[in-house]
C-alpha cells in the first residue's frame, strides 16, 4: 500500500486567470494524488481563492486544463462540478444563516439524492426511504465534529452559532455532497489557538477517517506544518515553490515574498 | 512579518479550562428569554407554536367547514369564496417568491390564462362545453407551458430582470386580451373588453357546482389539498434547496444544487397554481374579463402573501382572511360606514399604543383629545358657526363637538388641511424624543380631521388609504409579515 505510486486525483495544467488587465493566475501546474493533503499558501492577493474559485467552476479559466480523475471539468456549471466530487468551503462564510444547523447539511445532499417534487408531494416509501438517509447522513457528517454540532445544536439556525462552529458547519456541509476532494479556504481563520489545534487534528481525521483527499488553503503555518504532505506557494498567480513544508518554509523566494508584501502570515 | 518561516514549535494539546465551553451560547440564552412571557396573547402565541402543522390545518378546516352554516349567501361569496380563493393564489405566489425568492410581477398574467382557458373550453364561445375534469389540467398545463417558455428564454435574466420580464408578460396578456382580441374562425378569440360571458357552471364527472355553498366547499378541498401538497414539498429535498438558493445563490450552487433549474421549477409551478386558481374564478364570476387581472389583483396576491409572512404557508392563509375581509369591509358600496371608522381609529391607537413606555401612548391620546376639544372650543368662539356645525358621515354625533367640521365650501380649507398633515408629518419624523411625542398631537388630530372632512366621503380612495396605512402599520411592528420568521443577514 505505501508504495503503490501515487494516482493524480485532480490536475491543473497551465491554468491562467485574469480579471480586466490583472493576472491572478499565471499559468499554474498543480497536481494533487489520492488521499493527500497539499496545502496552498501565499500572500494575501496570490491569487489562492481564485485557484479555488476556478477548480469548482465559479469562473472560467482563460486558458488550461483542469482533470478531475483524468475529465475535464472546464465549462461545466458549478453543480455539475460539485456533483463529480469537488466540494469547498469558504474564505468568507457562506452558510445558509437562516436554515438549521442540520438543514444546511441536509441541502448539500440534493446533488447525490433523487426523489422528484411530485413523488414530494405524495410522500411516496421512496420519500421515505430517501428522507431517513438524508438525515442519517447529515447526522453522521456532523458527529465528526465531536459534541461541537450535535444533539440540540441541529435544530438551531446557523446564523446562530459561534464563529468557530460556523467554520465547522462548512467543512460537514461541503462533506455532504460526497466529494473525492475537498477544498478547504482558510479553516483555521479567526479561530483561537486551542480550535486552531483541533482544526489541524481534525484535517487529519477528514483523510484518515473520511477517506478524503484535502486541497487547503491556510495562512497559519502551525498548521499547514501540522497537516501538509506539500506545500505549494503562490505568488501573484505563479507557483514560486512546491515540496515538503521545510523545504517551502526556508525557500528564499517564499521569504521574499512574505516580506516583499508586508503580508502578516503567520504568528 | 517577524519571524522567519523556520520551523516553529508544533501547537499544544488545549488545557482543559482553555478548551471552550459546549453548551452554553446565544441561542440557548435567547430561548429562554422567550420562555419568560406572560399574559394570554402570549400564551396563544406559546400554544400556536407548539401545535403540530397538521392540527392547525385541522382546525383552520374545521373553522372553515362552518362558515358557510352562519353566514348568508351574499356573505358568504365575498367573505368566504374569495378569502379561499386569495388563499389559494397566495399559496402559488409563496412558493415563487416565499420559497425561491424570484419577484415574479406576471403571477396575475398565469391567473389570467388559466380563466380565459377555462373560458374557451367550457362556454358557447366556440360551442365547447367540456367538463371540468378535462378543462382544469389542460388549463394548468396551458399555465406552466408559459411558465416554462418564458422561464427559460429568461434564464439568463433570472435575477433583478425578472421582475421587468414578468411585468411586461402581466401588461401584454391584459392588452392582448382586452385590446387585442384577435379574429380565430370568425370571432374574437377573447371577447375584447367585454370579455367571454356566461361561461359553465364547474361539472366534475357529471356533477355540477352550482350554489355558492357548493363552490365553497369545493375551494376548501382544493385550498386544503394545494396546502398539504406544498407542505410536503417544502420539506423534501426540492422545498430545502429552494430555501437555500434564496438564503445564498451561489453557496447552493457549489452545493450541487442546480440554481437555474430550480428557479424555473418554482416559477412553473407557481404558474400552474395560478392557473388553476384562474378556472374557478372564472367559473366562480361566470366569465372571464381581462381587467380581472390587472396589476391591482396582482398587489393583493401579494399583500396575503407578505402580510402572513414570506415563506410561511399558515401565513398565506391568515394574510388571505386579513385582506379580503378588510377590503369587502372598506368597499364604497359597503353598507357598514361605521366599520370603516372604527377600523381607522382602530388602527391609529393600536398603532400608538405600540410606542414606549407605557405611559407614552396614553400621554399622546389624552393630548390629542383634549387638543381637540381646545381647537373646536376656540374655533366655536371665533368663528361664524358654519365653521363647526358639520356632521360626521354616518351618526357619530360625539366626533361633531371635537372635530372642525365645516358645512358648505369653505374654501381651500380642504386643501389646506392635506398640506397641514403633510407638513405635520414630517416635522413629527424629523423630531426626536418628548418632542416627537409633542409633536404627535397636532398631527393625529389633523389626521382625524382630513379622514372626517375628506376621506369618508370618498370610498375608493379612502379604502386604499387605510388599506396602506394598515400594510404599512404592519410592516412596522413585524418586518417578517403575521406569521413569518425574522431573518437575520448578518451577523
Ligand atoms: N472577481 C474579481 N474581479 C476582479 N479582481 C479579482 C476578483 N477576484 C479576485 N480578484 C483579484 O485577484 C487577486 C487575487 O485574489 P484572491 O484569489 O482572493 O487572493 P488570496 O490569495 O488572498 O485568496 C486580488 O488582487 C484580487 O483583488
Ligand atoms: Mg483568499
Amino acid at each position: 500500500m505505501a508504495d503503490a505510486p501515487p494516482q493524480p486525483l485532480l490536475e491543473l495544467k497551465g491554468l491562467s486567470m485574469a480579471f480586466g488587465g490583472l493576472v491572478v493566475i499565471d499559468n499554474l501546474d498543480l497536481v494533487v494524488n489520492e488521499r493527500e493533503i497539499v496545502s496552498v499558501i501565499g500572500p494575501n492577493g496570490a491569487g489562492k481563492t481564485t485557484l479555488f474559485n476556478l477548480i469548482t467552476g465559479i469562473y472560467r479559466p482563460d486558458d488550461g486544463e483542469i482533470l478531475l480523475e483524468g475529465n475535464s471539468l472546464v465549462g461545466l456549471p458549478p453543480h455539475a462540478i460539485t456533483q463529480r466530487g469537488v466540494a469547498r468551503t469558504f474564505q468568507t462564510l457562506r452558510l445558509f444563516l437562516n436554515m438549521s444547523v442540520i438543514d444546511n447539511v441536509m441541502a448539500a445532499q440534493y446533488g447525490k439524492t433523487k426523489v422528484d417534487i411530485v413523488r414530494s408531494m405524495l410522500r411516496t416509501p421512496g420519500w421515505w426511504k430517501e428522507e431517513r438517509q438524508i438525515r442519517a447522513r447529515a447526522e453522521e457528517k456532523l458527529s465528526f465534529f465531536g459534541q461541537r454540532l450535535m444533539g440540540y445544536r441541529w435544530d438551531q439556525p446557523a446564523y446562530s452559532l459561534s464563529y468557530a462552529n460556523r467554520r465547522r458547519l462548512e467543512i460537514a456541509r461541503a462533506m455532504a455532497t460526497e466529494p473525492e476532494i475537498l477544498l478547504l479556504d482558510e479553516p483555521a481563520a479567526g479561530m483561537n489557538p486551542v480550535e486552531t489545534h483541533e482544526i489541524t487534528e481534525l484535517i487529519g481525521k477528514l483523510r484518515e477517517e473520511g477517506g478524503y483527499t484535502i486541497l487547503v488553503i491556510e495562512h497559519d503555518m502551525h498548521v499547514v506544518e501540522g497537516i501538509s504532505d506539500r506545500v505549494v506557494a503562490l505568488d501573484h498567480g505563479v507557483k514560486i515553490a512546491e515540496g515538503s513544508f521545510e523545504q517551502v518554509a526556508t525557500d528564499p523566494k517564499v521569504v521574499e515574498a512574505y516580506l516583499g508584501t508586508k503580508a502578516t502570515a503567520t504568528k | 512579518m517577524s519571524e522567519t518561516p523556520g520551523i516553529p514549535a508544533p501547537p499544544e494539546e488545549p488545557s482543559e479550562e482553555q478548551a471552550s465551553r459546549i453548551g452554553v451560547d446565544s441561542w440557548v440564552a435567547e430561548t429562554e428569554r422567550h420562555g419568560r412571557g406572560r399574559g394570554p396573547l402570549w400564551q396563544l402565541a406559546r400554544l400556536w407554536e407548539y401545535s403540530p402543522d397538521p392540527v392547525k390545518l385541522l382546525a383552520f378546516v374545521a373553522l372553515a367547514s362552518t362558515v358557510p352554516f352562519w353566514t348568508n349567501e351574499g356573505d358568504l361569496f365575498v367573505f368566504g369564496l374569495f378569502t379561499l380563493l386569495y388563499a389559494a393564489l397566495g399559496l402559488g405566489l409563496n412558493v415563487v417568491v416565499g420559497f425561491a425568492g424570484l419577484l415574479d410581477l406576471g403571477y396575475v398574467a398565469f391567473f389570467g390564462i388559466g380563466a380565459y382557458t377555462y373560458a374557451e373550453l367550457s362556454s358557447s364561445q366556440y360551442g365547447i362545453h367540456w367538463p371540468a375534469e378535462a378543462t382544469i389540467p389542460i388549463a394548468m398545463a396551458a399555465a406552466a407551458l408559459v411558465g416554462v417558455v418564458l422561464g427559460f428564454s429568461a434564464r439568463r435574466l433570472l435575477g433583478d430582470y425578472l421582475a421587468i420580464v414578468t411585468l411586461f408578460l402581466g401588461q401584454a396578456f391584459v392588452f392582448f386580451t382586452g385590446v387585442a382580441n384577435p379574429t380565430v374562425a370568425g370571432k374574437g378569440l377573447t371577447g375584447g373588453a367585454n370579455g367571454i360571458p356566461q361561461l359553465d357552471p364547474l361539472t366534475f364527472f357529471g356533477y355540477q357546482l352550482t350554489s355558492t355553498k357548493q363552490l365553497y366547499f369545493f375551494l376548501l378541498i382544493v385550498v386544503t389539498l394545494l396546502a398539504t401538497a406544498l407542505y410536503f414539498a417544502n420539506q423534501s429535498r426540492t422545498g430545502r434547496a429552494w430555501r437555500a438558493l434564496r438564503e445564498d445563490p451561489l453557496a447552493a450552487e457549489v452545493m450541487s444544487i442546480p440554481v437555474n433549474r430550480l428557479k424555473i421549477l418554482a416559477f412553473v409551478f407557481g404558474a400552474a397554481v395560478a392557473g388553476l386558481c384562474g378556472t374557478i374564478y372564472a367559473a366562480i364570476e361566470t366569465a372571464a374579463v381581462s381587467t380581472n387581472f390587472s396589476v391591482s389583483v396582482l398587489i393583493i396576491i401579494y399583500a396575503v402573501v407578505i402580510l402572513g409572512g414570506f415563506g410561511s404557508i399558515a401565513g398565506v392563509f391568515v394574510g388571505a382572511i386579513v385582506i379580503n375581509c378588510t377590503l369587502e369591509f372598506l368597499e364604497p358600496q359597503n353598507d357598514h360606514p361605521e366599520v370603516k371608522r372604527w377600523l381607522f381609529y382602530g388602527t391609529i391607537v393600536l398603532l400608538i399604543a405600540l410606542l414606549k413606555p407605557w405611559f407614552r401612548p396614553v400621554l399622546v391620546l389624552a393630548g390629542t383629545i383634549a387638543f381637540g376639544f381646545v381647537v373646536h372650543a376656540i374655533v366655536a368662539a371665533t368663528t361664524a358657526a358654519s365653521w363647526t356645525s358639520g356632521v360626521p358621515v354616518s351618526g357619530a354625533s360625539w366626533l361633531a363637538r371635537w372635530a372642525v367640521i365645516p358645512t358648505g365650501s369653505h374654501g381651500n380649507f380642504n386643501n389646506y388641511l392635506y398640506i397641514g398633515l403633510v407638513v405635520a408629518v414630517v416635522c413629527t419624523a424629523s423630531l426626536k424624543g418628548w418632542w416627537r411625542m409633542i409633536a404627535l398631537v397636532p398631527t393625529l388630530y389633523l389626521t382625524a380631521l382630513v379622514w372626517e372632512n375628506m376621506l369618508t366621503q370618498n370610498g375608493g380612495i379612502t379604502a386604499f388609504i387605510l388599506f396602506g396605512a394598515m400594510l404599512i402599520g404592519l410592516m412596522t411592528v413585524r418586518p417578517q409579515g403575521l406569521l413569518g420568521t425574522a431573518r437575520v443577514e448578518i451577523v
